[in-house]
């Protein structure tokens, strides 16, 4: 497959160079030329009005891919709790095994596990493989890798999904390396094409500035990981059946690497990946010690602290709260942003939140774009205040 | 403006340039506010190559001399004079060792200065030998294998910060200024100490305190040159070294310019920017051409160093007189473009004012300059008759 | 203490806008530099060798101009660079990417530890440095925001969880990535920037890597990219004005209407 311009019809009018957002397009010699930067993304073949930029399709031999069917929910856990992620991951994969008309399997890891299947099918998962191994214990690369690896060839499910969580970014690269398969992350849609069966795979690209859809046409399964809080959770329904199917897992040899010690870090209330409601303070709180009013307010709406890298390089609050490009993206139901300035490097790590609150007292504060609504106000008058009103309207 | 810069001298701007953006700004108030030694930009520095820039190949450097010298000290002026005086005053404290040392003793040291690995300060000035050089007190008195020193040095740049310092002393009291002889003492040496970091007006980033000598001891083979060069060194090292004071001259003044224009054309008073007002456009005008008549100068007498003359000092005079001059009333005035916000420490010119002050008066304060620029016209005119 | 550290040639996320009216990434005069990421992989690999001795090697794949990426790594003191260049690269996804990347570091030989960035700002996919770990045939650590120790054949550091940090211990050789945590990345020094200067950097093609041609570029990749679009416009935005009071029991009644708090 490549993209190419056709030569007679090109009259050089630089449209599609300004349209390209890859930059892949050049001007020579007063025609468009597509360089190896080219990504094969179709967005010059549409902007072109003279039709001189042409997709072409390769027809390769067509593979046999009607032998994979299932979509696959790799269920993360921690400490024996199903993560949020993975509820919201089986309410997506019903509706996909739905669609496709086939089964929703869930993929169960860890020690001492076993008895969380059942919660699963509840969420809605016909079956569930359960590896339950003393060796599953920490969560390891190589043997959640070996796990996955070993089922997926032995059922040829269509679709594995994980959560974009530290774990399933870490380990499902490894997994779609081994089959020779796509893998697409950090998506924020999925659909499925019902012609080809083709999972559509939608993510943010360059900071959230633009959307990519991708697809697997060639190769199966078809691997993604999902962020947190963009699919509807399943609901629970205990009265479900399914099967649980117990998988062996076999340790080949010493692992190659071990977790010795896990530590919690304790100012961490709550992960802010998965809080609904976040407060987040920029260098515009001031100091720490104003900073500290932000623990109030989100306190009392029970949601989470953020803060942009600014904050976190004064060493107001550590790392692990750090929203933006450099830090983590969240994406909860309400977003409140406090004497943030809204630079391009956090806003892309917020910007997918549903609601967002913004306080500034600049009204040209670029946050503002992005804002739902926007308090155009000193951060140190308009918090007290809401703690205020909001504590009155409790009591 | 382009002097013609080639392309190394180019990278080295270029890279001074980023340390004093990324290390050096963000960070300059602070250390103004507490008076605190600029550790980490000197270990950025190091690990940049700065400190080997004008130390010959063969002792590690990068074999550049005063030019190079004066670019990087320009562009780290912009920023900040206290560093950028900490790092001059470590290329001071090293030319005795560079112009005059031995062998062995630039073996010994030249390698660790150029990687930055020890700081290098410069000993003269005392309580009562201020520009008067010759009423210098310590004493230097050579017992069998050993120099026994006594004495007191004042307001050492890099005092305390430094691990090799190059001291003048009287190694025969009677013969004046030529019994006077320079050595080189280690921080640590029995009977060295240091006295009370001094509390500046500017230049706070760095390091000032006094060096007091009490039967310190140190090797015979720590003399300089030979017993009677002490005056002559450190002449010649301040005539190498003056032009830096011109480029740090330059690089304050440009800095200044910098922020002033830049508040200009934000400040909305009567409807417009200020900066479309004749008053403020005079007075950027006059600021920038001051300034590149300094930076003019100061390049042309480094690179007039650089050629090897020998007779430098006159031109190396007027290159410090004339920048500082110059830095000091462009300081001012971008306080004034500036009104009331210049004079608050959210901005960094009235900082800048403060620095700018010291280059009139330290190395050789801008009057005595004066005398040996009009000292050495007299005697050529003498020469001429 | 070999070390191979990759490394990405990125826009200068910094710089790109959006032009409103067409809703495009405006990339006229973006610079390109080092992924960022990847910048605490060099400084990181740097230290490592002042610690332990060895080399430090910079690969990198993509068109020739990644050379200059290639000579910022050498003006941070990286010893050696490769560069996989070849129009038949072009188009890769990660998959093909790490196929790439994997041999050329084979190629590249015996190595202790291979360090990348957790993830490139440009893609944010974070899959090529465990998909090259995969094809090397060595153990992965994601998030490395420390390495506590080094001893023959095994090394001890922090990953960065969700909820916190684990201990692990992994055997070498091994790949690892690492976060903006683990340190501050050094600036370039001068005899850096004059080796880099003079430095002729002669590309490795996929013939020269012994690359399969099925694998690699655009017909390797089994991803295809196949549509791109503007972010869905967010809904009506309220700016406020007028006394703090008054906004601030706006936005409280605004939001319990929704129900969000």
């Amino acid at each position: 497959m490549s993209v190419r311009v056709i030569s007679d019809k090109c009259t050089g009018c630089g449209t599609c160079v300004t349209a390209c957002p890859f930059a892949a397009i050049e001007m020579r010699e007063g025609k468009a030329f597509i360089t190896e930067a080219c990504t094969i993304c179709g967005t010059c073949v549409e902007v072109c009005e003279f039709k001189a930029i042409e997709k072409e399709m390769e027809t390769g031999p067509a593979k046999d891919l009607s032998a994979y069917k299932g979509v696959w929910v790799f269920a993360e856990q921690h400490r024996g709790g199903i993560s949020s992620v993975s509820l919201e991951l089986l309410g997506e994969g019903r509706k996909l095994a739905d669609k496709r008309n086939v089964k929703l399997s869930a993929i169960l890891l860890g020690s001492g596990v076993r008895d969380k299947a059942k919660e699963l099918i509840a969420y809605g998962a016909d079956i569930v493989y359960v590896a339950d191994d003393p060796a599953l214990a920490d969560f390891n690369d190589d043997a959640y890798a070996a796990v996955l690896t070993t089922l997926a060839m032995q059922h040829k499910p269509e679709t594995i999904l994980a959560g974009a969580t530290a774990i399933g970014r870490s380990f499902f690269p490894k997994v779609a390396s081994t089959l020779y398969t796509g893998l697409t992350a950090d998506c924020t849609a999925l659909d499925i094409d019902p012609d080809t069966g083709n999972l559509l795979q939608t993510r943010p690209a360059f900071g959230g500035n633009i959307m990519a859809t991708i697809v697997t046409p060639n190769h199966r399964p078809q691997m993604a990981t999902v962020r947190h809080k963009v699919m509807k959770p399943a609901e629970r329904n205990d009265a479900r059946n399914g099967e649980i199917i117990d998988v062996k897992f076999m340790q080949s040899g010493e692992p190659r690497t071990k977790v010795l010690r896990t530590v919690e870090e304790v100012c961490e209330t709550v992960n802010i990946c998965e809080a609904d409601i976040i407060v987040a303070g920029g260098r515009g709180m001031g100091s720490a010690k104003n900073f500290q009013m932000l623990e109030e307010l989100a306190k009392l709406l029970g949601g989470a602290v953020a803060a942009t890298r600014a904050v976190v390089d004064e060493g107001w609050i550590p790392y692990s709260h750090q929203v933006g490009q450099t830090g983590k993206t969240v994406c909860p139901k309400l977003y409140i942003a406090c004497g943030i300035s809204g630079a391009i490097q956090h806003v892309a790590g917020m910007q997918s939140s549903d609601v967002i609150v913004a306080i500034n007292k600049d009204p040209d504060a670029p946050i503002f774009n992005v804002a739902t609504y926007g308090i155009v106000g000193d951060v140190m008058e308009v918090i007290p205040l809401m703690i205020q009103k909001l504590k009155e309207s409790r009591s | 403006m382009d002097y013609l810069l080639t392309e190394e001298q180019i990278m080295i701007r270029d890279l001074a340039r980023q340390i004093a953006q990324e290390k050096i700004v963000p960070v300059r108030a602070e250390l103004d506010e507490h008076n605190k030694f600029p550790w980490d930009i000197m270990k950025a520095m190091a690990q940049a190559d700065l400190f080997g820039l004008f130390i010959p190949e063969e002792y590690g450097g990068l074999g550049k001399k005063s030019l190079e010298l004066c670019i990087a000290v320009e562009e780290l002026s912009k920023a900040c004079v206290g560093v950028s005086t900490t790092y001059a005053a470590n290329a001071l404290g090293t030319y005795p060792i560079l112009l005059f040392g031995s062998e062995e003793q630039k073996k010994k040291y030249l390698p660790d200065i150029a990687t930055g690995k020890r700081l290098v300060a410069f000993g003269l000035t005392e309580a009562n030998a201020g520009s008067d050089a010759s009423g210098i007190q310590t004493t230097a008195k050579l017992e069998g294998n050993e120099y026994v020193i006594n004495g007191t040095k004042q307001w050492i740049t890099n005092g305390g910060e430094a691990e090799i310092y190059t001291i003048i002393a009287l190694t025969d009291k009677n013969k004046g200024a030529r019994g006077a002889s320079a050595f080189i003492v280690e921080k640590g040496t029995p009977g060295f100490t240091f006295g009370k970091k001094e509390n500046k007006m500017g230049i706070r980033a760095s390091s000032t305190t006094e060096l007091i000598f009490n039967n310190c001891r140190i090797p015979k083979e720590n003399l300089i040159a030979k017993e009677g060069m002490g005056f002559i060194i450190a002449m010649k090292t301040l005539d190498s070294s003056r032009t830096g004071v011109g480029a740090q001259g330059v690089g304050v003044a440009q800095g200044a310019i910098d922020e002033a224009i830049k508040f200009a054309r934000q400040r909305v008073q009567f409807g417009q920017p200020i900066a479309s007002f004749q008053a403020i456009q005079h007075m950027l005008a006059d600021m920038q051409t001051m300034t590149e008549a300094a930076r003019a100068l100061v390049y042309s007498v480094a690179r007039y160093i650089d050629s090897g003359a020998k007779d430098i000092s006159r031109a190396s005079a007027m290159a410090k007189l004339f920048a500082t001059d110059v830095a000091m009333k462009v300081t001012t005035d971008a306080v004034q473009v500036m009104g009331g916000s210049g004079y608050m420490k959210e901005y960094p010119v009235e900082k800048m004012m403060r620095d700018a002050k010291i280059l009139q008066i330290y190395e050789g304060t801008n009057q005595i300059q004066r005398n040996v620029i009009a000292l050495d016209m007299i005697k050529e005119a003498a020469r001429n008759k | 203490m070999n070390i191979i550290v990759m490394v990405k040639q990125v826009p200068n996320a910094a710089e790109v806008r959006i032009n409103p009216e067409t809703n495009t990434l405006v990339r006229d005069g973006v610079p390109s530099i080092i992924n960022p990421y990847d910048m605490y992989a060099i400084e990181e690999a740097l230290r490592l060798r002042e610690k332990h001795g060895g080399k430090v090697t910079a690969i990198t794949m993509g068109p020739p101009q990644a050379a200059e990426a290639l000579k910022e790594a050498v003006s941070m003191g990286v010893d050696d660079v490769v560069l996989l260049s070849d129009r038949a690269f072009a188009g890769a996804d990660t998959w093909a990417t790490s196929y790439a990347l994997s041999m050329g570091i084979k190629k590249i030989g015996s190595y202790d530890l291979v360090i990348a960035g957790k993830q490139a700002i440009d893609g944010d996919t974070a899959q090529v440095g465990p998909e090259t770990a995969d094809m090397l045939g060595i153990p992965f650590v994601a998030y490395v925001r420390k390495i506590e120790e080094v001893s023959l054949g095994r090394m001890v550091v922090e990953r960065l969880m969700d909820n916190g940090y684990d201990i692990v211990e992994t055997a070498l050789p091994a790949l690892i990535t690492v976060v903006k945590e683990i340190n501050e990345p050094r600036l370039p020094s001068l005899k850096g920037k004059m080796k880099a200067k003079s430095l002729k950097i002669t590309p490795w093609t996929a013939k020269d890597i012994g690359a399969n041609e099925s694998k690699i570029g655009l017909k390797g990749s089994p991803t295809q990219v196949v549509r791109i679009f503007p972010p869905a416009p967010r809904g009506r935005r309220e700016i406020l004005s007028g006394p703090i009071e008054q906004q601030v029991d706006y936005v409280i009644k605004k939001l319990k209407e929704q129900s969000l708090i």
